[in-house]
């Protein structure tokens, strides 16, 4: 249970991040219906159920006067008597009781005008989600007109608009640091010089057949740390584990060396063992020269140098017989 | 597939303890040379393999193989069991031989890792 809280808490403070980071511009509906101050309830109910709306700006020569909503509409009505409401700090019982004689004609005669509240709350299109999170916490309003600095209405933000553009950011922010976490040797880049080498050596020993391939293992997760791409480090641990392996059968051990950049990773292993005769008969799949008991051991299927060749860019062998055998190889890192 | 139907299909048993049997295999390998296994699998293969020794948990490990069953009741020495513990590698033991066991469970549908083109001699990949 402890591994789903740490879970949650992230995402936790990743949604606070992005309430900040969105701005009300980003999340709110362009395309505002308004309408103007004279017309009527019956019109404004018709306009609410065509839009799909609770409520609209009432705007008069492009000015917002005030704001209208369902709650109005069900005020005006009226029909379960007065209700000793105060709106724009006047008793609107009148409009109610003139209403409750003949509810139809009367809300074909009163108009938004009548029934709309003044001086609605606002939000600026450039302030915060987390502005307009408070303000419907705070007046538990359906939904605020968006104003640019010029004061001009440019849209409007229901609590509807605010979930919607919070999950699309969620989505795309897991989306980048997916990719970001896949980026080459992003710890790397981190480190700010105008070059940067990380230089990694294993000590391989010779016929260690229980530990063979443990030096390859620990490159891999090394790699994984670094943050390279999970494709390269495969690569890069199949040409490892196979020259690491190639040490301890032929080499009688020797050395693993691996040079890490940003930009690619160069593999090298020296040995002091009896070197290869023939380095390009060596090189072709499925020749080998791994004794009886080499082979049971699961090796000696010949692929091991055809391996590495295939897993790498640049691949150079060189051997003196009785001296010993120099493997190098590169894995350019592409960008994804 | 998971580990669990696979089990199943080939009538099998658990070696090492606390697998999550619902983990999904996404391609099958038959194979007992190691190098051959790193030359073809991809990430989420099933390894079928009489070879016991410890190598085959390395290279697992290596070729990020989910799993590895041991064919026709070859069971692997405690070096590898332990090896396979420490890399977090189930292992699973077949009683069949290495030609049922792969049938069995290619003809349930597990897929395999590509195919050898003979013509242009060259190995394609089944997954990217």
């Amino acid at each position: 249970m402890k591994a789903e809280k740490d879970d949650l808490a992230p995402t936790i403070t990743k949604l606070k991040e992005l309430t900040y980071e969105i701005k009300i511009g980003q999340a709110m509906t362009k395309d505002v219906i308004t309408v103007p101050p004279h017309t009527t309830m019956c019109e404004l109910r018709e306009v609410l159920k065509a839009n799909r709306i609770s409520g609209t700006p009432v705007v008069e020569n492009g000015q917002i006067i005030g704001i209208i909503s369902l709650e109005d509409l069900i005020n005006a009505m009226g029909v379960c008597g007065p209700i000793s409401t105060k709106k724009n700090g006047e008793d609107i019982s009148k409009i109610q009781e003139k209403n409750m004689a003949s509810v139809r004609e009367n809300m074909n005669m009163t108009t938004v005008q009548e029934n709309m509240t003044l001086n609605p709350e606002t939000l600026y299109a450039d302030e915060p989600l987390a502005s307009a999170i408070s303000k419907f916490n705070k007046f538990h309003y359906g939904r605020f007109p968006i104003i640019n600095r010029q004061e001009d209405l440019v849209g409007i933000i229901t609590q509807s608009n605010i979930i919607h553009a919070v999950l699309q950011h969620l989505e795309i922010a897991y989306y980048r640091e997916e990719i970001h976490d896949q980026s080459s040797g992003h710890v790397l880049e981190d480190i700010i010089a105008d070059e940067v080498k990380l230089i990694l050596r294993y000590h391989v020993n010779a016929e260690d057949f229980d530990h063979a391939g443990e030096a390859s293992s620990r490159l891999k997760k090394t790699l994984h740390s670094l943050g390279f791409h999970p494709q390269t480090i495969r690569r890069v641990a199949i040409a490892s584990y196979e020259a690491e392996i190639n040490l301890v059968l032929w080499g009688k051990g020797g050395e693993l060396q691996v040079e890490v950049q940003p930009s690619q990773i160069k593999l090298e292993t020296f040995d002091t063992g009896p070197g290869i005769e023939n380095i390009e008969q060596a090189m072709q799949p499925g020749y080998s020269s791994a004794p009886e008991w080499v082979q049971a051991m699961g090796f000696g299927a010949g692929m091991g140098l055809p391996n590495i060749k295939a897993c790498t860019d640049d691949l150079k062998l060189e051997s003196t017989i009785g001296e010993g055998t120099h493997l190098k190889a590169i894995i350019y890192i592409n960008e994804i | 597939m998971t580990i669990r139907e696979l089990l199943e299909l080939i009538e099998g048993e658990v070696i090492t303890e606390n697998i999550d049997l619902d983990q999904k295999v996404k391609m099958g390998c038959g194979s007992d040379l190691m190098s051959d296994v790193l030359a073809f699998t991809h990430e989420g293969t099933v390894l079928m393999s009489g070879l016991t020794n410890p190598q085959v948990v390395r290279t697992a490990e290596i070729a990020d193989i989910k799993a590895i069953v041991f064919v026709r009741g070859k069971y692997p020495p405690q070096k590898t069991i332990d090896l396979a513990k420490e890399k977090n590698i189930p292992l699973l033991a077949s009683k069949y031989t290495m030609f049922e066991t792969c049938g069995r469970i290619y003809a349930s549908g597990l897929p395999s890792c590509g195919v050898f083109d003979l013509t242009t001699r060259q190995w394609e990949d089944k997954f990217k």
